[in-house]
Parts: structure tokens; C-alpha cells; sequence
């Protein structure tokens, strides 16, 4: 589905201020997988978002979407195969703009945008159909600004609209992080429904080891631009938080140093 | 008086159209564009210069329409394609169109005094309001299609509209030339409607423009896109009310009106940003009061 052949991305090149973001990455996932990511600050985790979805173009090798190579399609482009939820609650959604008019935005994804109304009734009924899934009211609201709602709803609305036009790959950079607990946990419970249920070929970047451990069926970390450790279904049971600590200072030579680090 | 009030409200419903291009780029894009300078002469000389060579008004009007159209597209590449700063891109228009106009009119001034207009057949009271009726109609439809939603997201969040597929370079010049377009729209009608184009008929319409905008919003409020457009229009109207009413002042002379305009428009940027200082301060002393109450009744009760 997704396959990242020798990818490599220098910031700053010949400059004093070189960094090396990602170093030679292989990554193949299979329709289906849901791989979670975790590594220090700087492993490059944000960069593979990046290369991915198209905002930054790999130095060298490619990157390949049901077997077709997308490397110099720009973002816009890539965006009919790739949903994505950022961390920051008001990257996904337009503030000013009403939950109806930004589903509306979301459900022209890969189709052609025209001179047709935006919203119609038909739309409509659809969007509250799928905003009543979230359990949290949203569907009552239809006609309200997205910048009145708190950080979790519009989350929450961020996830719906990244998966509703059953993108191949979705991708989820921390996508809770910015919560308080509570608000978090609902947004995890919703993502892992909403995979499961469209069978999502999910990439989710998170500094929560606990949810990495729990979610997802395949577990890679990062270290200075490479992935240094790939736990497949089998190993992924019976993991712990301590025993991936312990195989990250092994392998790395150093400690996970995360300041925002959840030990779960 | 009644009949300057009249002309005012004739006069406002054509600016309008010039507000209506403003509102695009300054409330919609968030792209203050200086090109509105230029593209108003465009539109009133294309018009002219058809007119007094013998061709049908409607057609000169439409023409001038499509000249704006074009000075937009060019302002847009130079800001997505060429990477040029908004503010910059559009100045470089405004004195490009200078030369570009000049030659459009081959002489500074013309008069079209006597000749055919589209308001010799029909009262202007009349024909004005029906052709701001159609415009904030096609606008109003346009802003609300799947294009159109693509276009407002893109000032609104650039990154999320990116991220679901649209082009954010071509909704920028798509929004561009279709706000100049507007305001040389109205550039053509000011010049059938006083009988000549000029020159420097266009210095200054930003901040006319954007003086409209600001009065719309803060009379008649602005709570979804239709009802923000109606505001700029009927805005526009209250711009020219007050222009001819300051006329009537002794002292005040006609020239004075630019620095009258640039006032109105320093007072409502300044204004929202102090008020919010200030409610914010009072609310945090509000707030801080309550808590300081409460924690002194409770260590109180606990000491004693």
C-alpha cells in the first residue's frame, strides 16, 4: 500500500547548521496496517509526516502509493489518497467557516471542485448521519462556527473529516497530544473505531508509549533519522513500557529523551 | 439636500461594486491588495474609449469588467508564482497599470459627455439597484460553491484546505481577479455615470474600499457570508452619505475627504484591539478579585 524506498531528507544542506532529518528509510505497510511511531525529539518523525503527505519532497528515493511512485506529486495532488489529523486542534479545520462548510470542503477531496453549491440537502443529511457517529452533538450544530467549538470537538471533527472520503492512508501526527486527559482518551477511542471499522492504512505518530504499545498492529522507533526498531503483531503482544525503554537504550546507546514523553 | 442624498445613495450603490472587490481580498484572502488603485482606472478607461469610439455601452461595461479580470490574474501569479510579497505584488500592479491605462486612454482625460451610456435609456435609480441585486446575488452563489468554499478556506486555513485537495495558488488568483474585476466594474459605471475617465480617477478607492467594508461590518454586523456582503453594500451607501454631508460643511473643503476616509479607517483598525485590552484587564482584575475573596474567607474560617 504505502512503500518509502531509501529515503533520505537533509535540513539546512552545507550549511554549519546541517541535520540529517531522515537517513536512508525503508518502510513498507500492507493494506490494513495501523503502525504507531515513536522516537525522541528530532528522530523524525514529523519529517516522515512530511515526506508522506507531500508538504516536503524526499533529497532521494521515493515514495509509492498503491504501486504508483507520487515523489514530485504536490501536496494538493496527493491529498485524494492521504487524510491526515495534525496536533494542533485548529490546523484541521476552518475557524470562521460553519462544521457544515468545512464537511463539505472534506467531502470534495479527489473530486473535481466546481460552481455547484457546497452544501446541499443531500450532504446534509450524510453529514449529520456521520457527525452523529461521534457521539458528542455535533450534529445539532451544523450551522455553527468551527472556531466556537472547544479543542477536543474540533479533534474530533478534524478526525472525521481526514477519513469520511475513505482515504488509503491516514496519517495522525500526535493528534492528541494538545488535549487535556479526558478529551484524549475520546479522541484515541474514536480513532481506533473509525480504523477498525474503514480498515484504515493508518500511520499515528504519538509520544504516548502506552497507546503506542496498545494500539495498532506494528510498532517502529526512531532515532536520528532512522528507524532503529520494527515490532510486528506478534512481538507487539505481550510488549511493555519498560522492555521498549530497555530495547531503545540498547540499540540507540542513550535514553528516549522526550520532554513530553507519556510513560501511559 | 434630498437630492444630494439621492446621488449619494446612486453614487454608493456603484462604489459598492469596487467594496464588494475590497471585501474579497481584505476580509476573504486576507490580502491586502493595492492593485484596486490601478484596476478601478482600467475599467473606467476600457469603458470610456469604447464609448466614444461608438460601441454599445452594455458591451464597454462588460469589457471593462474583463480588463480587471486580468489585472487580478496578473497580481495573483506575482504573489503565488513569483513569490512576491501580497502588499508588494499589488503596488507593482497599481504603477505597471499607470502606464498601461495611459495607453488604453492615449490622453489623460476623457470626456464622454453627451454620448451613450447605459443610464440615457433608463433612470439610474432604477438600473443601479437591480444590477447590485444580480451582482450580490452571483457572488453570494459563487462563495457558497465547492469553489467558492476552497476560496474562503484559503484565507481562513491555508493548510487544511491544502490537505483536502484544493490548489491554494489557483483559488488566490481565482479570488484576485475576480475582486478587480469588481472594482473595475465599478470603475466603468462611475465613468459613464459623471461622463469622463480620468487619469488619476482611481488613487485612493483601496481606502475607500476599505473604509466601506469597516462601516458595513460595524453597523450592520457580519454574521455569514450574504449578510457580510449586504453590510459592504449598504456600507458603501453610508461612505457616500457622509462624504456629501461633510461637502455641506463650511470649513471642510472637497480635497479634505482622503484624510477624512484614512481617519475612519485608523479609528476601526485601532479601536477592536484597545477595546479588547481593556475588557480583557477588567475581566482579569474581575476575576482575580473573586479568587482572592474566596481564598481569604477560607483561611479565615480555618484559623479561627
Amino acid at each position: 500500500m504505502l512503500q518509502l524506498n531509501h529515503v533520505a531528507k537533509l535540513f539546512n544542506p552545507a550549511t554549519p547548521d546541517e541535520k540529517i532529518a531522515l537517513f536512508d528509510i525503508q518502510l513498507h505497510m500492507k493494506p490494513g496496517d495501523f503502525v504507531t511511531v515513536i522516537g525522541s525529539n528530532g528522530a523524525g518523525k514529523s519529517t516522515l509526516m512530511n515526506i508522506i503527505s507531500g508538504v516536503m519532497k524526499p533529497d532521494t528515493g521515493n515514495v509509492i502509493i498503491d504501486n504508483e511512485d507520487i515523489t514530485h506529486l504536490p501536496e494538493y495532488r496527493r491529498s485524494q489518497w492521504i487524510g491526515r489529523v495534525f496536533q494542533d486542534p485548529m490546523a484541521g479545520t476552518a475557524p470562521r467557516m460553519t462544521i457544515e462548510e468545512n464537511l463539505a470542503m472534506a467531502y470534495a477531496r479527489g473530486k473535481q471542485r466546481g460552481l455547484s453549491l457546497g452544501v446541499k440537502a443531500s450532504k446534509r443529511t450524510l453529514f449529520r448521519e456521520h457527525l452523529s457517529r461521534l457521539g458528542i452533538g455535533l450534529e445539532e450544530r451544523l450551522h455553527a462556527k468551527v472556531g466556537m467549538l472547544s479543542g477536543g470537538e474540533r479533534q474530533a471533527l478534524s478526525l472525521l473529516m481526514a477519513t469520511f472520503t475513505n482515504p488509503q492512508i491516514l496519517l495522525l501526527d500526535e493528534h492528541t497530544a494538545a488535549l487535556d486527559p479526558a478529551r484524549a482518551e475520546l479522541i484515541t477511542r474514536l480513532t481506533e473505531s473509525i480504523v477498525r471499522e474503514m480498515n484504515l492504512t493508518t500511520l499515528m505518530v504519538t509520544h504516548n508509549m502506552e497507546q503506542a504499545i496498545r494500539l495498532g498492529n506494528r510498532l517502529i522507533m526512531m532515532d536520528g533519522g532512522r528507524i532503529i526498531l520494527d515490532i510486528d503483531e506478534e512481538r507487539k503482544k505481550d510488549l511493555t513500557v519498560e522492555r521498549l525503554l530497555g530495547e531503545f537504550e540498547q540499540i540507540s546507546g542513550h535514553k528516549l529523551s522526550d520532554d513530553r514523553l507519556v510513560l501511559g | 439636500m434630498i437630492d444630494s442624498l439621492w446621488g449619494a445613495l446612486e453614487s454608493g450603490l456603484l462604489y459598492a461594486f469596487m467594496a464588494l472587490g475590497v471585501y474579497i481580498t481584505f476580509r476573504i484572502l486576507d490580502f491586502p491588495d493595492l492593485t484596486v488603485d490601478g484596476s478601478f482606472t482600467t475599467g473606467a478607461a476600457i469603458a470610456a474609449v469604447m464609448i466614444s469610439n461608438g460601441y454599445s455601452p452594455i458591451l464597454a461595461t462588460l469589457s471593462g469588467f474583463g480588463g480587471g479580470l486580468v489585472a487580478g490574474v496578473c497580481t495573483g501569479l506575482l504573489h503565488t508564482k513569483g513569490k512576491i510579497n501580497g502588499l508588494m505584488s499589488g503596488i507593482l500592479m497599481m504603477i505597471a497599470l499607470y502606464s498601461i491605462n495611459m495607453r488604453i486612454m492615449s490622453k489623460p482625460n476623457i470626456s464622454i459627455y453627451d454620448m451613450d451610456s447605459i443610464f440615457v435609456s433608463i433612470q439610474p435609480l432604477i438600473i443601479v439597484p437591480i444590477i447590485a441585486i444580480i451582482v450580490l446575488v452571483l457572488l453570494n452563489r459563487f462563495l457558497y460553491s465547492d469553489i467558492g468554499l476552497a476560496l474562503r478556506a484559503t484565507g481562513d486555513n491555508e493548510r487544511m484546505i491544502r490537505s483536502f485537495g484544493a490548489n491554494t495558488d489557483l483559488t488566490k488568483i481565482v479570488g484576485i481577479s475576480l475582486s478587480n474585476g469588481l472594482v473595475a466594474l465599478s470603475g466603468a459605471l462611475i465613468a459613464q455615470q459623471s461622463s469622463f475617465a480620468d487619469i488619476n480617477g482611481g488613487v485612493g478607492m483601496i481606502v475607500i474600499g476599505l473604509a466601506s467594508v469597516i462601516i458595513g461590518e460595524a453597523v450592520f454586523g457580519a454574521r455569514n457570508v450574504i449578510h457580510h456582503t449586504i453590510s459592504v453594500v449598504l456600507g458603501s451607501i453610508i461612505y457616500r452619505i457622509v462624504v456629501a454631508l461633510a461637502l455641506r460643511v463650511e470649513w471642510l473643503e472637497a480635497s479634505d475627504m482622503k484624510l477624512i476616509t484614512a481617519i475612519i479607517v485608523i479609528i476601526a483598525l485601532v479601536l477592536p484591539s484597545t477595546r479588547r485590552v481593556i475588557k480583557q484587564k477588567k475581566m482579569a482584575k474581575k476575576r482575580s478579585a473573586e479568587i482572592l475573596h474566596v481564598g481569604q474567607k477560607k483561611t479565615m474560617g480555618g484559623g479561627v
